[in-house]
C-alpha cells in the first residue's frame, strides 16, 4: 500500500499542486487538506507547501497558524507524526511555535528567486536520511521573508540539539562563511533548514518539489521528498523514526 | 454666481473625451434621441482607443488569423492553439503603459492581475508570465523610481499568485523618458474541452458577479488614461490607477477553474477596462443577446456610488458568470468556499439591449453592439513624415566618434563596453526579484534566450519569447515590426521548437497625428507581411496609442510574443556552448548598416547608412533549416545573433558555458558590421566536428549562406578578422585599428554581470 501524505491547501498557498507533484514523483500518494478541515484524514505525514496563505499581508504565517486544519497539524506532531514545512509552510509552522525561530525580511528586503545550494547537516533525520551522503544540493529559493533569526542563546542550543538541519552553502559545498551570493538572505548562521526538538518537524527554505527531476535542471530536491516518505512509510509499520536530540 | 461658475463649460461628451461627431454617432445608434449622462459615460468608455480599437480595427483586420491548430483567434478574451493530445495553449500580450507611468507598482501589478483574468476566462490554468519592459535614460532619476516600481509590481503579484515570471525584456531607450512601456505576457494550460468563451448565450440565464467588490478605483482608466496623452507625473490622473489584490486574483482563479472544470457556466468574462459596462456588453454582443442589469445587486466596497461610477469602476479581480439559474446554488458554493462574493446581477435576454435598473427604474439602455461590434471606426489620416531622416550636412564626416573600431579603438573594449551597457548586460539583478520556478514546470528561466516550460505527463514543452525593436522602428516602422516577428520567431526557432503563433501589443503614438498613424500602419504591414511569410497567425494582442508625453512620442513599438511547441523536450537545444573542441558555424551573412543597433548607441552617433534590411523568405528559411537540424541531432547549441551582433553572440555562449571561442571572420563590409552589426537572419550553431559537413549542406540545402568559422574552447573570445576589409585596409583608412578581438571569458562575464547594476545605480548583489 503507497504511503499517504496530506499537502495542506491554505486559501493562498500557491505550491500545493508542485508539492503533490514532487511527493507522487518520490513514490506516495498525495492527500490534499482544506485548510477548513480538522481531520487530517488519517495521513502517514503532512506537508505545509509554499505560497502566500491567506495573502500573508500582516505578516508571513501568521494568520496561517489559527486555521482548523492546523490545530490538527500541532496535534499529530505532538503526536510525533511527520511534518515538512517548506518556504511560506516554514513561515507557518515558525509562527505556530512548531519549529523554533522566525523568518524576517531578506537582507536585501527584495524577494529573491534564484537557485541556492544547501547542505545537509545530518543524514540521519526522517527528511534527510535517503539523501544518502553530504553533498551540496542546489534548488530554488523564492521568498521575500526567509532570512532566519534566533537569539544567540537559542542558536546554539539549536546547534547543541542537532536541529540544525541544513544551511546555505557555496556551490561546492563549503561553507558560505558571510558570502552573500551563497547565504542570500541573511540568514543567521546560514540557517536554511531546522527541527523541533522531537525531531519530526522540519521547516525549509528553499524548494525540494522544485528541484525533483533531472529536466528541471536538478533533481536534488527529491532525496528530501523521499526520505519524508520512507520515513512516513516506515512510521506506519511502526517503527521508530523520530530520532530527537542528539 | 463666482467668476469660476462663469467660466464655459464645456459639455459633457466633452468631459468625458468623445468628440462632437462621436455624440452624432451615439445618436444614430440611439434612434436620434440623446444619451442621457450614464448612458453618455458608458460609451465614453467603451467608445475609447482601448476598448473600441476605434482607430485601429480597419488595420487589424488585414492580419493573418487563420491556422490549422487555431482553437480561438482576435476577439476572445485571449488566442488558444492546440498543441494536440487533448491540450491547448492560451496565450496573450498586453499594455499597462499609462497607468505604470502615473503609479508604477500598481500599475504593473494590476498589469499583471489583468492579463492573467484574459487567460484564465478561456478556462486556461495560467502557467508563466513574461514582461516586456522599456523605459527611458536609466541614469535619470525618473526612469530609477519607475523601474523600481515596475519590478516591484511586476514581483509583488505575479510572485503572490504563482504564476512563475519566465522571461520578458528589459530597454532603455529616450525615447521612452516620459512615457515607459509595460507589456506583459501570459500563457495558460488548458483541456481543450475546457475551453470557455465570453460570451452571455441562453435568455433567461443569470448574470453572476464574483470575487472582490466594487469601489471607486479605476473609474475610466480606459478613458483618461489609456486613450490620451499626458504630461508627465500628473498627480490628477491618479485616483485612475486601478489599485491589485493579487491575494483575490488567486483565488479567482481557483474558483473560476473550478467553476469551468464542473461544467457550471456558460459564459464567463474578466472584468478589466470598462467594469461592468465592458463584461455585459461583450458578452451579450458575442452571443446576440442582451443583458438587463440590477445595479442595486452589485456588492459594493463604499457607500454613495453613483450609477455611473458602478458601472464603469474598474475595480480589479472581477469576474462576469453566465449561469443557467439551476446551477447558481452549486456556482455560489464555490464562491463561498474560496472566500468570493458572488450576486446575480442581471439576466440574459433577448432584445439584445443593455439595460441598466436603479431603484426599480430603467436608468439606461442601449444595443449592446453599439458598445461594442458597432462602435465607431474613424479612418485616420496616415502620412509619412516629411524628412525621414536629415541627410549629412555637405561635407561632414559620416563617421562621427572617435569611439568606431574604425578610428583606433580596441574592438575588445568595444564588446566589454556592449556587454556591459544597459541593454545587453544581464538582466539577473531584475529577474531574480521575480519567482521564476513556481509551478515546477520551467527548463529555462530568464536569461537564457527563449524560456521553456515542460508540459507535465507528456514529453513537449511550451518556448516562449517577446521582442521588440524600436530603435530600428525609429527609422523604418515596417522594418522594425519585421524584425521584431524575425527574432521572436526565431528564438523560439532555434531551441528546436516550432513556433505556433503570434501576439502583439503595438505601442505607438497619438493616432490623430498622421505621422503616428503612419508609424503604427507602417507596423501593422511589417507585422503581417513577416507573419505570413513565417506562415503564422496572429491569434490576439492589444493596441496601445497615446504613447506620447511633453518630450514626445515614443519610438514605434510593436512587441511580439511567440509560444512554440517542442514535441520532445529532451531534444531542447540552449545558446550556451556545450563541448570543447566543437566547430562554430555560421549561418546567413551579415549586410550593410549599422543604424539602430546597439553599437551605433554606444558609439553615439546618427548612422547616415540606414539600418540593415530582411529577407523574410531568408528568415523563414534560416528557421525552417535550424529546425531541422535539431531535429537530426546536428546542434550542440544555437544562438541568435542580434542585439550588439556576432561578436556579443560568441560572448554570451561563451559566459554561460565557460567555454571560449576562437574565430576566423572574413570582412566582407566593414569590421564594426561583421563584429557587432545587426543584420538579421543568422545563427551561430555549433556541432561535433564530424558533423560540420552534414550541418553545413543541410543550410546549402535550405539556400543558405555557411561557414565553418572556428572552434569552441579555450578560456578567451578571439575573433580574428580576415579578407580584403581587415588588415590592409585599415592602414589604407590610416588607422591603427586592431584587427583582432581577443577578450578573457572572465572579463566580458564581470562586464556583464555588473552592467545593469551600474547603470541604475543599484548597489551590485
Amino acid at each position: 500500500m503507497t504511503v499517504r501524505v496530506g499537502v495542506v491547501v491554505f486559501p493562498g498557498s500557491n505550491c500545493d499542486r508542485d508539492t503533490l507533484h514532487g511527493l507522487t514523483v518520490a513514490g506516495a500518494e498525495p492527500v490534499e487538506l482544506w485548510h477548513e478541515q480538522a481531520s487530517l484524514d488519517g495521513v502517514d505525514a503532512v506537508v505545509l507547501p509554499g505560497g502566500f496563505a491567506y495573502g500573508d499581508y500582516l505578516r508571513a504565517g501568521v494568520i496561517a497558524r489559527f486555521s482548523p486544519v492546523m490545530r490538527s497539524v500541532a496535534a499529530f506532531a505532538a503526536d510525533g507524526g511527520l511534518v515538512l514545512g517548506i518556504c511560506n509552510g516554514f513561515q507557518v509552522l515558525a509562527e505556530a511555535g512548531l519549529v523554533p525561530g522566525a523568518l524576517l525580511r531578506n537582507r536585501s528586503l527584495r524577494f529573491l528567486g534564484r537557485d541556492v545550494t544547501i547542505a545537509a547537516e545530518r543524514l540521519d533525520t526522517p527528511f534527510t536520511h535517503a539523501i544518502g551522503e553530504r553533498r551540496p544540493l542546489r534548488m530554488p529559493i523564492a521568498h521575500g521573508e526567509g532570512c532566519y533569526f534566533a537569539d544567540d542563546a537559542t542558536l546554539d542550543a539549536l546547534e547543541r540539539n542537532g536541529q540544525v538541519l541544513f544551511r546555505y552553502v557555496r556551490p561546492d559545498g563549503a561553507p558560505s562563511d558571510g558570502d552573500e551570493r551563497s547565504n542570500p538572505n541573511g540568514s543567521l548562521r546560514a540557517i536554511a533548514g531546522v527541527l523541533n526538538a522531537d525531531g519530526n518537524v522540519c521547516g525549509l527554505m528553499p524548494h525540494p518539489e522544485r528541484a525533483s527531476e533531472a529536466i528541471l535542471g536538478s533533481d536534488d530536491g527529491i532525496g528530501i521528498l523521499r526520505s519524508l516518505v520512507d520515513s512516513a512509510a516506515r512510521a506506519r509499520a511502526g517503527a521508530q523514526v523520530a530520532v530527537g536530540a542528539r | 454666481m463666482t467668476v469660476a461658475e462663469a467660466r464655459p463649460v464645456e459639455p459633457l461628451h466633452r468631459r468625458l473625451g468623445l468628440t462632437d461627431d462621436e455624440l452624432e454617432a451615439i445618436r444614430d445608434r440611439l434612434g436620434g434621441r440623446e444619451p442621457n449622462d450614464v448612458e453618455l459615460a458608458m460609451f465614453s468608455v467603451m467608445w475609447s482607443e482601448h476598448c473600441s480599437y476605434k482607430s485601429s480595427k480597419p488595420l487589424l483586420r488585414t492580419l493573418p488569423t487563420g491556422g490549422a491548430g487555431v482553437v480561438a483567434g482576435p476577439g476572445e478574451n485571449a488566442g488558444v492553439i492546440s498543441i494536440g493530445d487533448g491540450l491547448a495553449v492560451a496565450f496573450k500580450i498586453e499594455s499597462h503603459n499609462h497607468p505604470s507611468a502615473v503609479e508604477p507598482y500598481q500599475g504593473a501589478a494590476t498589469g499583471v492581475g489583468g492579463i492573467l483574468r484574459d487567460i484564465f476566462t478561456m478556462g486556461a490554468r495560467p502557467i508563466a508570465v513574461l514582461d516586456a519592459l522599456r523605459f527611458g535614460d536609466p541614469e535619470s532619476q525618473r526612469t530609477r523610481h519607475l523601474v523600481d516600481g515596475v519590478v516591484r509590481g511586476v514581483g509583488g503579484y505575479g510572485n503572490c499568485v504563482g504564476v512563475p515570471t519566465i522571461g520578458g525584456e528589459l530597454v532603455f531607450d529616450d525615447s521612452y523618458q516620459g512615457n515607459p512601456l509595460v507589456n506583459v505576457m501570459a500563457i495558460g494550460l488548458l483541456d481543450e474541452r475546457l475551453l470557455t468563451l465570453a460570451a452571455a448565450p441562453g435568455p433567461g440565464n443569470l448574470a453572476v458577479l464574483f470575487g472582490s467588490t466594487t469601489g471607486r478605483d479605476g473609474i475610466g482608466g480606459a478613458s483618461v488614461l489609456a486613450s490620451a496623452t499626458f504630461s508627465d507625473d500628473d498627480p490628477s490622473k491618479r485616483p485612475s490607477v486601478q489599485v491589485g489584490d493579487p491575494f483575490a486574483e488567486k483565488l479567482l482563479i481557483e474558483a473560476s477553474l473550478e467553476l469551468i472544470g464542473r461544467g457550471l457556466v456558460d459564459g464567463l468574462q474578466d472584468l478589466g477596462a470598462g467594469g461592468i459596462t465592458c463584461a455585459t456588453s461583450e458578452t451579450a454582443d458575442r452571443a446576440g443577446t442582451g443583458i438587463l442589469i440590477d445595479l442595486d445587486a452589485v456588492p459594493r466596497r463604499e457607500p454613495d456610488l453613483e450609477p455611473f461610477e458602478v458601472l464603469i469602476s474598474e475595480s480589479q479581480e472581477r469576474m462576469l458568470a453566465i449561469v443557467r439559474p439551476e446551477r447558481w446554488d452549486d456556482v455560489r458554493e464555490v464562491c463561498e468556499r474560496w472566500g468570493l462574493p458572488a450576486a446575480i446581477i442581471g439576466r440574459v435576454t433577448q432584445d439584445g439591449d443593455i439595460a441598466v435598473v436603479d431603484g426599480g427604474r430603467e436608468i439606461a439602455r442601449m444595443p449592446a453592439s453599439a458598445l461594442t461590434s458597432d462602435a465607431i471606426v474613424h479612418q485616420r489620416l496616415s502620412a509619412p513624415p516629411a524628412h525621414r531622416r536629415a541627410a549629412p550636412a555637405p561635407g561632414a564626416p559620416t563617421v562621427v566618434s572617435d569611439r568606431l573600431p574604425e578610428r583606433g579603438m580596441d574592438p575588445g573594449a568595444v564588446l566589454l563596453a556592449l556587454v556591459g551597457s544597459a541593454n545587453l548586460s544581464s538582466r539577473r539583478p531584475v529577474f531574480e526579484q521575480y519567482d521564476s520556478t513556481v509551478g515546477a514546470d520551467t527548463v529555462v528561466g530568464p536569461g537564457h534566450g527563449a524560456a521553456v516550460l515542460r508540459v507535465k505527463g507528456t514529453t513537449k514543452a511550451l518556448v516562449a519569447s517577446t521582442d521588440g525593436n524600436q530603435a530600428v522602428g525609429g527609422f523604418d516602422p515596417w522594418l522594425g515590426a519585421a524584425l521584431s516577428v524575425a527574432e521572436a520567431t526565431r528564438n523560439v526557432s532555434i531551441t528546436g521548437a516550432t513556433p505556433l503563433g503570434v501576439t502583439n501589443c503595438l505601442n505607438y503614438g497619438d493616432p490623430t497625428r498622421p505621422e503616428a498613424f503612419w508609424q503604427l500602419t507602417e507596423g501593422v504591414r511589417g507585422l503581417g507581411d513577416a507573419c505570413r511569410a513565417l506562415g503564422l497567425p496572429v491569434t490576439g494582442g492589444n493596441v496601445s496609442l497615446y504613447n506620447e508625453s511633453p518630450a514626445g512620442a515614443i519610438a514605434p513599438t510593436p512587441e511580439i510574443g511567440v509560444v512554440g511547441l517542442l514535441e520532445d523536450v529532451a531534444t531542447l537545444v540552449g545558446p550556451a556552448f556545450t563541448t570543447d573542441g566543437d566547430a562554430i558555424v555560421l549561418v546567413g551573412e551579415s549586410g550593410p548598416g549599422l543604424a539602430g543597433s546597439e553599437y551605433a548607441r554606444l558609439a553615439g552617433t546618427a548612422v547616415e547608412d540606414g539600418p540593415p534590411s530582411i529577407d523574410l523568405a531568408r528568415e523563414a528559411s534560416l528557421q525552417a533549416f535550424v529546425r531541422e537540424a535539431v531535429a537530426r541531432g546536428l546542434v550542440a547549441a544555437a544562438q541568435d545573433v542580434s542585439g550588439g551582433g556576432l561578436a556579443v553572440a560568441l560572448a554570451e555562449c561563451a559566459i554561460w558555458s565557460g567555454l571560449g571561442a576562437r574565430v576566423r571572420l572574413p570582412v566582407a563590409n566593414s569590421p564594426a558590421v561583421e563584429m557587432f552589426g545587426e543584420s538579421p537572419s543568422r545563427v551561430v550553431v555549433t556541432t561535433r566536428p564530424r558533423h560540420a559537413p552534414a550541418l553545413e549542406l543541410l543550410a546549402r540545402q535550405h539556400g543558405l549562406p555557411v561557414e565553418t568559422i572556428g572552434t569552441v574552447g579555450g578560456s578567451r573570445v578571439v575573433i580574428r578578422l580576415t579578407g580584403a576589409g581587415a588588415t590592409g585596409a585599415a592602414e589604407e583608412r590610416g588607422s591603427d585599428v586592431a584587427d583582432e578581438l581577443d577578450v578573457a571569458i572572465d572579463d566580458i562575464g564581470h562586464a556583464w554581470e555588473q552592467g545593469l547594476a551600474r547603470s541604475l545605480g543599484w548597489e551590485a548583489s
